[in-house]
C-alpha cells in the first residue's frame, strides 16, 4: 500500500522538478549547503581562526578569493566554516518548534473548547511582541550563549506552527472520512495522532522550509547586534558586524560575502518551500 | 424569414491543463430563436457549462474556442473585439451563475451593483440609475426593496442573492439570457420561486433563455426544447414530452431512465440490457411479536452552544430490514438527527434504544468501544471527502474490520475485503488505488463497501448520492436496494430529493426547523400530503414527464 | 434604509467594534506585562544591582532598591508592585544615562517612529502599485520581474542591505551624507514640537535644516522599506490575482462594466483587505528591524538605546523597551482592526 504511495509521489516530484527548474536548483542548493556544513571544515584552504595581521584587509585576490578581514583571516574559509553553525542553529530551532507546535496545534484544533481558548490566549500574548525584540529580550534574560539563541528562535517560531496546525486540523475534522474513522472504531486521540497529523504534516513541512530561511536571518541578526556568538567564532552575522566598521572606508568584501552567503542560504530554503508547496498542492501556486 | 437569434455552428472548445489539451466541446451545433427557452442538459464533463461560457465569451484563460462559429444576430462573435464584447455583455447577452452569493461583490451594496450595470450601458444619472435599480428589485419580487438596496450579499439568503443576480442580468434588457445551473444549492421550494420568476420575466420581456442544468426534470418543466449533451457532443434535441416518451439516443435513454420521477421504481432506473441481473431475494418472515423494534428513538432534542434547538422532540421507531426516509430542506435538522442516531454526536435530551439497549447513555466519544458500534454504520454524502486520502481502497474497507471486528492482517482479512468489493460491484484490481485515482461512482462504492464490511443491521445514509451524476446515482441506488434485501438491512435514508426517497423508502418522515411535520407510508404521503408544508414540498419538485400545462405559453 | 442611516449605523458599529477589540486586547496587554515581568526575573545575577544607579552603588543603596522593587517579597506581591509601577509610568532608572527609563524612552521614541513611519509609507507607495501591476499583467516580463524581486527581497538581511547601501551611496557615489545620526553636527535642531524633525523643521520654516534632516533620513528609511516591500508586493499581487479571478469579477465582466470599474471598484477594493491585515503584521517586523537599522546608521532611537543598555548589562531600559514595543504593536493592531472593519462590511462586531 505505502509503496504505491511513495512511487507515485516520486514520479510527481520528478515531474514538478522538471517543470519547475527553479525548485530543482533550490533543492540542489540546499543539499550543497548541507554538504558544506558537514564537510566544509575539512576542505577549507586556510585556518579560519589563524590571524595573519600583515595580510589584514586585503581585497579579493587569487590567493584569498573573498579577501581577508581586519585580523588577516581568510574570509572564504570563515564563511565556509560558518555554514555549519548557522545551519545547525536554524535546523535545531525549527525542528523543536515544529514538533511541539504541530502536536499542540493539532490537539487544540480538534478538541476546541477550553484547551483551545487558553492556548489561543498564550499564543496571542507571544505574538504581541515584535519577534526580534522578543528574541533579544530572551537571550538577554537567559544569558548570552549560543544555546539560548536556539531556544529563543524556537519559542518565537512556535506560535506559527501552533496556529497553522490548528487551522489545518480544524478544516479537516468535519470531513466525512474523519467521521467515518470514528464510526469504524477509532477514538478521538487516535484520530488526531494517526490520521489528522499525517495529513497536516506535508503543509507544515512547507512552513518548515520557509521558516528555516527566516531562522537563519534571525540568528544572524542576533549575532550582528552582539548576542549569542562571540569572536573568534565564525558566523555570518558576526562577520558582517565585524566588517561593518570598515564599510565607510570602502572595504566592501567584509560585508558583501557573508551577506551573499546569507542570501543564498535563505533563497534556497525559500524556493524549496515554494516548490514543496507546488508538489503537495498544485492549486496553491502563486 | 426566420433568422435565429443565436446559431452555434460546429463549436470546438479546448482547455489547456497540466495533463495536456482537453476537448471540452467537440463539434456542437445548435440554434435558438428569439424569445425561445432551451434547456441544455448533461452530466459532469458534458461540456454544457463550457458551451454557455463560450457563447458569452467568458471562458477562463485556459480555455479557447478552437474551431466553429457562434452567430449572434448573424454576427460571428468568436471574432468580436473586446470593445464589441463590452457592448454585447449585459445589453444583448447576459448570464447568471451557479453560486449567487459568490457571484456578487461582497463589499458593495446590491443596489449599487445593479446601478453599476445600468450605468454601463445607458446614459443616465446616478440618481436615475438608483431609481431604476429599485424598480428592478421590485420586478424580481424582493420584499422591502428600499431597505434591501443597501444590503450586502452576506446579509441576504441564497434565493435573494440569485434574484439580485437576475435583476443585474436583465437591467439592460438583453435579448438572450444564459442561466448556468442557477438553482444548484438552493432548497427545492426556493428553486421553484426562482425558476418561476425567471420564466415570468423571460416571457414578459420576450427574452430568449438557455437553461444549463443537470436536472432533466427542471429543464422539462421550464423549457420548450431540451438538448442533451454527452462528452462535448450534442446527442439529441427534442421537446420534453417526446424526449420522455421516446428517447432516440442510447445516452438519452439512459439519462431518462435514471432520472427519478414521481412514479419510477428502483428497478427501472437502469434501462434493460445495462442493469445487473436482479437478485430474487425471498421475503424474510416478520419478527416474532414482542421483540423490541430495531431502533426506538424517544423524544431526542439537540441544543447547540447558542441554546437554539436544532432538533426538537424527535421520535421514531424502525423494524429490522425497514427503510425509512428523512426529508427536509436546509436547516431542518435531518443531518443532526442522523448523526445522533449513529452516535457521532450526543443528544441533549431523550433516549435511543437499539435492539432494546440504550445507546444514548453511552457518550459519543466512547461509543467506538461499544459492541453495538459495528451494528450501526454510516454512508456519507460527498465521496470526495469521505475517504481518507492516504488510504488505498483496500485500507478503507479493511479499516472497520481491523478496528471493530479486531481482525488481523492476513488471508482472512483479504478475502473479506474482496468479498465486500464484489458485493458492491467494485473490480478487485481497483482495491490498490487511492481515492484521487478513482471516479465518483467508484469512490461511492468504496464508501458503501466500508459501511457494510462489518455486516451492520442499521445503515444511516446521509445524502449518499447527492454529489453523484444522475446515471451514477441510478446504479448506486440499485446497488443499495439490492444490499438491503440481501442482508435485511434497515436504512435511515436522509435526503432532500423527494423522488429518490419515495423510491427507496417504505416510510418517510418530513422534518422542518428541527421538528416532525408529517410521517407515513412513502407513496401515500407524497400522493396525498396532509400538511401544507409537505404539499408545498411535493409541488415544488419539477417533475419530468408532467403534462405540458406547466410550461410557459 | 437610506444610505445615510446605513452610514451612521456603520460608524456606530465601527466604534462598538473598536471598543470591543480594545477590551479583547487588554488580556494581551496584561499578558505582555506579566511575561516581561517573568522574563526579567530570570536574569542572571541580582536584579537589585541592575536596577540601581550604577555598578558602584553602595550596599545601602542596593538594599533600598531591593526594598523599593520589593524583591524580598513573594512573587505575586512583586507582580502587583511591578504593575503598579508600570501603571504610574515608573519603569526604573537607567544605569547608562542616569535618567528614569520612561524619560529616556519618551525623548528617543520620536526618532524611531519617524524612521519607521517614513519607511512604511515608502514601502506601501511602492509595493502596492507594483503588486497590482504584476497581477494585471500576469505572466508578463513585469510579473516575472516583480516575483523575482519579491523572492530575492525577503532573503536579504536588513543589516547587510543597509551597509551595502552605505557603501554605494556614501562611499562610492558620495550622494548620501555620513550615516551617523539624524542630522549632521553643524545643523541646529529646531524647537521640539512633535519630535519629528521633518515636521519640526517645516514648522520652524528652516528649509536648510529640513533638507539636512531629510537627507539623513533617506538611507535608513529606504533600508527599512526595502525589507518590507517584498512581502507587501507579494501579498498585493496574490490578493489581486485572487480578486481578478473571482466569481464576482466574472459577473462584472458579463454585464459589460468598464475595465476601470472592474479593476478598481470591484477587484482592487476587495484585494486591498488582506493587504491591510498584512501591513499590520509587517509593522511588527519593522519594529524589530528597528534594532538592526538603528545600529547600522547610529540612529538615536529607542532600539539603539535598549541595545546599548543590553550590552552593558543595564536591564531596566531593555525591559522598558520591550514593553513599549509590545504596547505599540497592540495599538497598531487595534488601528488595523478598525480600518479593516471600515473597509469590509462583513466583519462583525467582536
Amino acid at each position: 500500500m505505502s509503496s504505491i504511495d511513495a512511487s507515485s509521489t516520486l514520479r510527481h516530484t520528478v515531474w514538478v522538478l522538471r517543470g519547475n527548474p527553479l525548485t530543482a536548483v533550490a533543492a540542489v542548493g540546499a543539499v550543497f549547503l548541507a554538504l558544506i556544513a558537514i564537510f566544509g571544515p575539512l576542505l577549507v584552504p586556510y585556518d579560519p581562526v589563524a590571524s595573519d595581521v600583515p595580510q589584514a584587509l586585503q581585497p579579493p585576490s587569487a590567493a584569498h578569493w573573498f579577501g581577508t578581514d581586519q585580523l588577516g583571516r581568510d574570509v572564504f574559509s570563515r564563511i565556509v566554516i560558518a555554514t555549519r553553525l548557522d545551519l545547525a542553529i536554524a535546523v535545531t530551532a525549527v525542528s523543536i518548534s515544529f514538533v511541539i507546535g504541530a502536536v499542540i496545534g493539532s490537539l487544540c484544533g480538534y478538541a476546541g473548547g477550553k484547551l483551545d481558548r487558553v492556548v489561543g490566549r498564550l499564543v496571542d500574548v507571544l505574538m504581541a511582541f515584535p519577534l526580534f525584540v522578543l528574541a533579544m529580550a530572551m537571550v538577554a534574560a537567559l544569558g548570552n550563549r549560543v544555546e539560548n539563541i536556539v531556544i529563543a528562535t524556537a519559542i518565537i517560531n512556535l506560535p506559527f506552527y501552533i496556529r497553522f496546525a490548528r487551522a489545518e486540523v480544524n478544516v479537516r475534522r468535519n470531513l466525512g472520512w474523519v467521521e467515518a474513522a470514528r464510526a469504524c472504531g477509532d477514538s478521538n486521540v487516535s484520530v488526531v495522532l494517526r490520521f489528522l497529523l499525517p495529513n497536516v504534516l506535508p503543509g507544515m513541512a512547507v512552513q518548515m522550509s520557509l521558516n528555516l530561511g527566516w531562522a537563519i536571518l534571525n540568528a544572524a541578526g542576533l549575532s550582528f547586534i552582539g548576542l549569542g556568538v562571540k569572536p573568534p567564532t565564525a558566523e555570518w552575522g558576526i562577520m558582517v558586524a565585524e566588517g561593518a566598521r570598515f564599510i565607510s572606508t570602502g572595504r566592501w568584501w567584509l560585508v558583501a560575502f557573508p551577506g551573499l552567503a546569507l542570501m543564498v542560504a535563505v533563497l534556497c530554503f525559500n524556493l524549496l518551500g515554494d516548490g514543496l508547496r507546488d508538489i503537495l498542492d498544485p492549486r496553491k501556486r502563486t | 424569414m426566420t433568422s435565429s437569434l443565436l446559431r452555434i455552428e460546429d463549436l470546438h472548445v479546448t482547455f489547456s491543463t497540466r495533463g495536456g489539451l482537453v476537448q471540452a466541446v467537440r463539434g456542437m451545433t445548435l440554434s435558438l430563436q428569439a424569445g425561445e427557452t432551451l434547456g441544455l442538459v448533461g452530466e459532469s464533463g458534458s461540456g454544457k457549462s463550457v458551451t454557455g461560457f463560450a457563447v458569452t465569451r467568458l471562458l477562463d484563460r485556459a480555455g479557447r474556442i478552437a474551431a466553429g462559429r457562434i452567430l449572434f444576430r448573424e454576427q460571428d462573435i468568436t471574432k468580436a473585439t473586446s470593445g464589441d464584447l463590452q457592448n454585447l455583455h449585459g445589453a444583448a447577452i447576459a448570464m447568471i451563475f451557479q453560486n449567487p452569493r459568490a457571484a456578487l461583490n461582497p463589499i458593495r451594496p446590491v443596489g449599487a451593483q445593479i446601478a453599476d450595470a445600468i450605468l454601463a450601458h445607458r446614459r443616465v444619472s446616478r440618481q436615475e440609475a438608483r431609481t431604476e435599480a429599485l424598480n428592478l428589485l421590485r420586478a424580481v419580487q424582493i420584499r422591502d426593496p428600499e431597505r434591501r438596496m443597501e444590503a450586502y450579499p452576506h446579509e441576504l439568503s441564497g434565493g435573494m442573492c440569485q434574484r439580485v443576480m437576475i435583476a443585474i442580468a436583465i437591467s439592460c434588457n438583453p435579448q438572450l439570457l444564459i442561466a448556468d445551473e442557477p438553482t444548484t444549492g438552493l432548497d427545492v421550494t426556493t428553486q421553484k420561486v426562482v425558476m418561476d420568476l425567471l420564466a415570468e420575466i423571460a416571457a414578459a420581456r420576450g427574452m430568449a433563455t438557455i437553461l444549463i442544468t443537470h436536472d432533466l426534470g427542471l429543464a422539462a418543466r421550464y423549457c420548450r426544447r431540451v438538448a442533451v449533451m454527452e462528452l462535448g457532443r450534442l446527442v439529441e434535441e427534442a421537446d420534453p414530452l417526446t424526449l420522455f416518451r421516446s428517447p432516440q439516443h442510447r445516452y438519452t435513454r439512459r439519462l431518462v431512465a435514471a432520472s427519478p420521477t414521481a412514479t419510477s421504481r428502483v428497478e427501472d432506473l437502469v434501462p434493460e440490457g445495462e442493469a445487473s441481473p436482479r437478485v430474487e431475494v425471498k421475503e424474510l418472515p416478520p419478527p416474532a411479536a414482542g421483540t423490541p423494534p430495531l431502533l426506538d428513538v424517544q423524544h431526542i432534542v439537540k441544543r447547540f452552544d447558542d441554546g437554539v434547538p436544532a432538533v426538537e422532540n424527535f421520535s421514531m421507531t424502525m423494524a429490522a430490514g425497514e427503510s425509512v426516509g428523512l426529508v427536509g430542506e436546509s436547516g431542518s435538522g435531518k443531518s443532526t438527527t442522523s448523526r445522533m442516531i449513529c452516535r457521532l454526536i450526543d443528544p441533549s435530551e431523550g433516549e435511543i434504544l437499539f435492539d432494546g439497549y440504550s445507546i444514548a447513555k453511552i457518550p459519543a466519544r466512547d461509543f467506538h468501544r461499544s459492541p453495538l458500534r459495528k451494528d450501526i454504520q454510516i454512508v456519507f454524502q460527498d465521496p470526495n471527502e469521505s475517504l481518507n486520502p492516504r488510504f488505498s481502497a483496500f485500507d478503507c474497507i479493511a479499516h472497520p474490520l481491523l478496528r471493530l471486528l479486531k481482525m488481523r492482517a492476513g488471508d482472512t482479512l483479504r478475502r473479506r475485503v474482496e468479498e465486500c468489493a464484489d458485493r458492491v460491484g467494485l473490480p478487485r484490481d481497483l482495491l490498490a488505488r487511492f481515492p484521487h485515482q478513482l471516479s465518483g461512482g467508484q469512490k461511492a462504492r468504496v464508501g458503501i463497501a466500508r459501511a457494510i464490511a462489518c455486516r451492520p443491521r442499521l445503515l444511516v445514509l446521509d445524502e449518499p448520492t447527492a454529489a453523484l451524476d444522475v446515471s451514477v446515482q441510478a446504479v448506486v441506488l440499485q446497488l443499495l436496494d439490492r444490499l438491503r434485501r440481501e442482508d435485511n438491512l434497515a436504512f435511515l435514508f436522509v435526503s432532500h430529493d423527494l423522488n429518490v426517497v419515495r423510491m427507496m423508502c417504505d416510510r418517510t418522515i418530513v422534518l422542518r426547523a428541527g421538528g416532525i411535520v408529517e410521517q407515513g407510508e412513502s407513496r401515500a404521503l407524497f400522493a396525498n400530503p396532509q400538511t401544507d408544508y409537505t404539499r408545498e414540498l411535493v409541488e415544488a419538485v419539477p417533475q419530468f414527464g408532467s403534462p405540458p400545462s406547466l410550461l410557459p405559453a | 434604509m437610506s444610505a445615510s442611516t446605513k452610514t451612521f449605523g456603520m460608524i456606530g458599529a465601527t466604534f462598538a467594534r473598536a471598543g470591543g477589540r480594545f477590551l479583547s486586547s487588554l488580556p494581551a496587554l496584561f499578558g505582555v506585562l506579566v511575561f516581561t515581568f517573568l522574563l526579567m526575573r530570570v536574569l542572571p545575577g541580582d536584579p537589585a544591582v541592575f536596577f540601581a544607579s550604577g555598578p558602584n552603588a553602595g550596599k545601602e543603596e542596593i538594599e533600598v532598591i531591593r526594598k523599593q522593587l520589593g524583591l524580598d517579597k513573594p512573587m505575586p506581591e512583586q507582580l502587583a508592585i511591578y504593575l503598579y509601577d508600570v501603571g504610574r509610568g515608573n519603569l526604573g532608572r537607567s544605569m547608562m544615562t542616569g535618567q528614569p527609563v520612561a524619560k529616556d524612552l519618551r525623548e528617543r521614541l520620536p526618532a524611531s517612529l519617524e524612521l519607521t513611519l517614513t519607511a512604511l509609507i515608502m514601502a506601501l507607495l511602492s509595493a502596492v502599485p507594483l503588486g497590482v501591476l504584476a497581477a494585471l499583467r500576469n505572466g508578463s516580463i513585469i510579473d516575472h520581474g516583480v516575483r523575482l524581486f519579491c523572492s530575492l527581497g525577503v532573503c536579504v538581511p536588513t543589516f547587510v542591505s543597509g551597509l551595502l547601501l552605505i557603501y554605494v551611496f556614501y562611499y562610492l557615489l558620495g550622494l548620501a551624507p555620513d550615516p551617523t545620526g539624524r542630522v549632521d553636527v553643524f545643523t541646529a535642531l529646531p524647537p521640539p514640537r512633535t519630535g519629528f524633525l521633518i515636521v519640526d523643521f517645516l514648522l520652524a520654516g528652516d528649509f536648510e535644516g529640513w533638507w539636512a534632516a531629510a537627507r539623513q533620513l533617506m538611507l535608513p528609511a529606504f533600508t527599512m522599506a526595502l525589507f518590507v516591500i517584498a512581502p507587501l508586493a507579494r501579498i498585493t499581487r496574490a490578493s489581486m490575482l485572487v480578486s481578478l479571478g473571482s466569481d464576482f469579477v466574472r459577473t462584472a465582466r458579463s454585464v459589460g462594466l468598464s475595465r476601470w470599474r472592474i479593476v478598481v471598484t470591484y477587484a482592487l477594493r476587495n484585494a486591498i483587505l488582506p493587504v491591510i491585515t498584512i501591513a499590520g503584521i509587517v509593522f511588527s517586523t519593522m519594529l524589530g528591524a528597528n534594532v538592526l537599522v538603528e545600529k547600522v546608521f547610529s540612529w538615536p532611537g529607542v532600539a539603539s538605546y535598549a541595545l546599548d543598555a543590553l550590552l552593558v548589562s543595564d536591564y531596566a531600559p531593555v525591559q522598558g523597551f520591550v514593553l513599549l514595543m509590545a504596547s505599540i504593536f497592540v495599538v497598531i493592531n487595534l488601528l488595523v482592526d478598525i480600518l479593516y472593519g471600515i473597509a469590509d462590511p462583513r466583519a462583525t462586531v467582536a
